[in-house]
């Protein structure tokens, strides 16, 4: 994941990506799909540069197998939304759209090409792994 | 627990199974604790995404913005563009007629779908006996250019406040983008007027106006349908 000063610059990003595109807006998906899929591929862009970083850090998809386990009262338990901050990508942001921001599946997968039995998959795949890091 | 059950709970949570599919998952639930378990722990974690609130950024990120996209601020912030607006809406707050809206449609290129919304969207048509026609439609494109500068303001503020009327409709994140969004039109509209009036004989310079008022005409109209649809 990323750090809040680089979680405000990638806004900013995607605002200067944004009002560089908008004459490319044509009204054929809702604003706010549009938006936020201009928005993942600024975000999916700038994790491709901190690739290596975040490999080193964090180690991507297999960080939530090592964490799998989180007993109550362990010194090495982590809270909800850490343990969001570790899902894999696609069931991260599939997590974020529908269940924080609200977006139906047909939306999702609009906005992230993938199918909607694809996002419906990832959400539940998501949800499973964090039934584990629920607040205690 | 078996996986050909608790691989639909999800779908079931979100009520994305049929009448039958939901039937037949409520009567394995109602002999199966571990998955009835796992239900209600997924109940949690939805309840407790929903709870997560936004973060604000650390600082203000419009400067950077307003650099990199070569705006110059005029209004400090949100809160300031919010406040001008409701003091804009609440001095002006009249209804234009349709034929305005339709010549400032027109003239501006985005008759589309926009005329088609504002035709079904104003109730003032009835009262007024107008009857948008392509007749009188093309006798107001004639028109246009004289009163384009009205008519644009006009179109504008009317959509603006519709668009402030369908607010409550929207969700919070929808209306946040619409704001920023709007608060990076109307800075950069303002640049080019500045720029204008520094040098008003610029054809570049009247046409980017012209373009920036026709993206923040298009800009509106997207929005205020995207508040017509969720009504």
């Amino acid at each position: 994941m990323i750090g809040t000063d680089e979680a405000d610059e990638i806004t900013q990003d995607v605002f200067v990506r944004v009002w560089e595109k908008l004459g490319s807006f044509r009204g054929e998906a809702a604003f706010g799909t549009w938006l936020h899929r201009v928005a993942i591929n600024v975000i999916l862009g700038r994790r491709k540069q901190l690739g290596i970083r975040r490999e080193r850090f964090v180690d991507g998809e297999k960080a939530i197998g090592k964490l799998s386990s989180n007993p109550k009262g362990a010194e090495t338990a982590i809270d909800f939304e850490a343990a969001m901050e570790l899902l894999p990508d696609g069931a991260q942001q599939v997590f974020v759209l529908h269940d924080v921001e609200g977006y139906k599946h047909g939306e999702i997968a609009e906005i992230m090409g993938i199918t909607s039995g694809t996002s419906k998959s990832q959400l539940h795949r998501a949800r499973m792994i964090l039934r584990d890091y629920l607040d205690r | 627990m078996n996986d050909q059950w608790t691989d639909r709970l999800s779908d079931y949570l979100d009520g994305e199974l049929n009448a039958a599919e939901r039937a037949e998952l409520e009567e394995h639930l109602s002999g199966c604790s571990e998955c009835s378990a796992v239900l209600e722990q997924l109940r949690q974690v939805v309840a407790r995404a929903q709870s997560l609130e936004d973060r604000a950024p650390e600082s203000d990120l419009w400067s950077g913005v307003a650099e990199r996209i070569g705006a110059v601020s005029s209004v400090s912030d949100l809160d300031e563009h919010r406040r001008r607006k409701h003091e804009r809406l609440s001095e002006r707050r009249f209804t234009i007629s349709l034929p305005q809206l339709v010549a400032a449609s027109v003239a501006l290129m985005v008759l589309s779908a926009g005329s088609a919304w504002i035709v079904s969207r104003s109730g003032s048509a009835a009262s007024e006996g107008v009857t948008p026609t392509a007749a009188n439609g093309a006798g107001l494109v004639a028109d246009a250019p004289a009163q384009l500068a009205t008519s644009y303001d006009a179109a504008v503020l009317q959509l603006e406040r519709i668009l402030e009327e369908s607010r409550s409709r929207l969700d919070t994140v929808t209306v946040r983008i619409i704001e920023e969004n709007l608060l990076i039109v109307d800075r950069a509209i303002a640049q080019a007027q500045r720029a204008l009036a520094m040098d008003p004989a610029s054809i570049y310079l009247q046409e980017h106006l012209a373009a920036t008022k026709r993206q923040k005409l298009e800009f509106l109209r997207q929005a205020a349908l995207m508040a017509g649809a969720v009504s």
